[in-house]
């Protein structure tokens, strides 16, 4: 828990890079703001592999992937052309996986990127679990597909665009949005630039 | 005189149609999006804008869609009434189109068969057909694929009639604002006002595909087009909705004459990705 004690009472947003999956020392470390690359291993999942992920949980059996340490990454990508690991690979709203994200989190789960808002549900379990949320650039699957040097579906196959898929991945560019002491850059970035009255 | 038309080239053009508006924004999008990249006041926001301008050039060169979310395919048809098509019905011709599109053009399947039972149907259709007739020989299709981080942040608002052009104005601020980061900010902002439930919604959808950089002719549309980009581009939200002063690229709204109890007002968001591809045949 050093890091954060290093952290702490810096105000300077930083650039930097992180290993995937990552400890909750890692994780604890990040601050909302920061300008991340993640190089490493991650795991894509979204609407429909979480629902059968949390019926799993409910009949007592294992989940195709760990979650100690792990990132899941809310995405489903456009189809690969030929000699290329993946399609188009940008985030989608993570808002959707709200109902689910506290039990992985508790479980473990170290990072989510995607993009938009979190319940508070969700903003607590990754206070109480030293998480972090990212977000990526949404709209810029072309751009992050760069990044992602590989890409091999490991549960839920049929589920096409949905399924659970294991990615490789180097400098990953991501903005952590919520950290473990419960910044939101949500709220505090769009505050600084606002001009209106409310 | 009747002018026969080959549903197979409704077929052709919208399979080319989906390729092409999934990689390349139309000259209008692309414009605001430089433009935009230039006068973004915040440091991430500057940083975010010039990712998406990379991002563009890399889905042209190496034909990678724009976002991986490439749509439910909505289609407007413009059907001159001296058009005969032959050679199959035209639904089906156009529900092919997508089907190649989205197959060949390695486009995600994005659609379910039914909205509980949730099955993809694996090749993107069918596609949401709008038909209209007007005068003269040609059909105009327009191909606006809509990605739904940013449809699900669309709203209806049922107002009354003493809101006036306050409450309108109030409502298309609410929908923005609730949007915020899960639309994928710079958005569109498509506002339908007037007609009746589901004829507001579907001025709004059109909104979206008229032209960024194309104001109403309606002297007091254009000035609501005009505030309500200013108004929004103050919420601070900013690219990505991580701050900024470039929340909105254009504000666009159609009107329709209504009922002497109602108001209503559509409000379609769409994201920065605001897809629309138009041909006339």
């Amino acid at each position: 828990m050093q890091i954060i004690n290093i952290r702490k009472g810096m105000d300077r947003r930083m650039e930097r890079h992180v290993q995937a999956p990552m400890s909750r020392e890692t994780a604890a470390g990040l601050q909302a703001g920061d300008y991340v690359y993640i190089t490493g291993t991650i795991y894509t999942a979204r609407d429909a592999a979480h629902k059968r992920m949390q019926e799993t949980l409910e009949q007592g059996m294992e989940l195709p992937l760990a979650m100690q340490g792990n990132v899941i990454y809310y995405m489903g990508p456009s189809p690969a052309r030929e000699g290329r690991p993946i399609g188009s690979a940008g985030p989608t709203t993570a808002s959707r996986m709200d109902k689910y994200a506290p039990k992985l989190l508790d479980m473990g789960l170290a990072g989510m990127i995607g993009k938009g808002k979190r319940s508070a549900a969700v903003k607590e379990a990754i206070v109480r679990n030293c998480a972090v949320y990212f977000a990526a650039v949404g709209g810029a699957g072309a751009l992050l597909s760069g990044s992602i040097k590989s890409s091999e579906v490991i549960a839920y196959d049929d589920l096409g665009a949905e399924a659970i898929r294991r990615l490789e991945v180097e400098n990953f560019p991501v903005i952590v949005v919520m950290d473990s002491e419960g910044n939101d850059l949500y709220e505090t970035a769009v505050r600084e630039y606002c001009t209106l009255a409310e | 005189m009747v002018r026969k038309i080959d549903v197979a080239d409704i077929t052709r053009n919208i399979k080319e149609m989906c390729i092409e508006a999934n990689h390349f924004l139309s000259g209008d999008m692309a414009a605001a999006m430089e433009e935009a990249a230039q006068v973004e006041k915040a440091p991430l926001g500057r940083q975010i804008l010039c990712q998406l301008q990379d991002n563009l050039k890399i889905a042209g060169e190496d034909m990678i869609p724009i976002c991986q979310d490439t749509g439910m395919a909505v289609i407007f048809l413009e059907i001159g009434q001296a058009v005969h098509f032959e050679g199959g019905l035209l639904e089906e011709a156009v529900n092919e189109g997508v089907r190649q599109g989205y197959t060949e053009g390695y486009l995600r399947k994005s659609v379910v068969k039914d909205p509980i039972l949730r099955d993809n149907t694996k090749d993107n259709t069918p596609a949401v057909i709008h038909y209209e007739m007007v005068s003269g020989d040609r059909v105009k299709i327009t191909a606006a694929p809509k990605g739904f981080g940013s449809e699900n942040m669309s709203r209806v608002f049922m107002l009354k009639p003493a809101d006036g052009i306050e409450g309108v104005k109030k409502a298309i601020l609410t929908a923005v604002r609730d949007a915020g980061p899960n639309a994928c900010p710079p958005m569109v902002v498509g506002v339908g006002i007037g007609g009746t439930f589901e004829k507001c919604a579907l001025l709004a959808k059109k909104a979206l595909t008229r032209p960024v950089d194309q104001r109403s002719d309606i002297p007091y549309v254009k000035d609501l087009e005009e505030e309500m980009l200013k108004t929004i581009n103050r919420t601070g939200i900013g690219p990505g909705g991580l701050g900024g002063t470039t929340t909105a690229l254009a504000v666009n709204v159609n009107t329709y004459p209504t009922h002497i109890a109602g108001l209503p007002v559509a409000v379609n968001i769409c994201c920065h990705v605001n897809r629309h591809a138009v041909r006339v045949l």
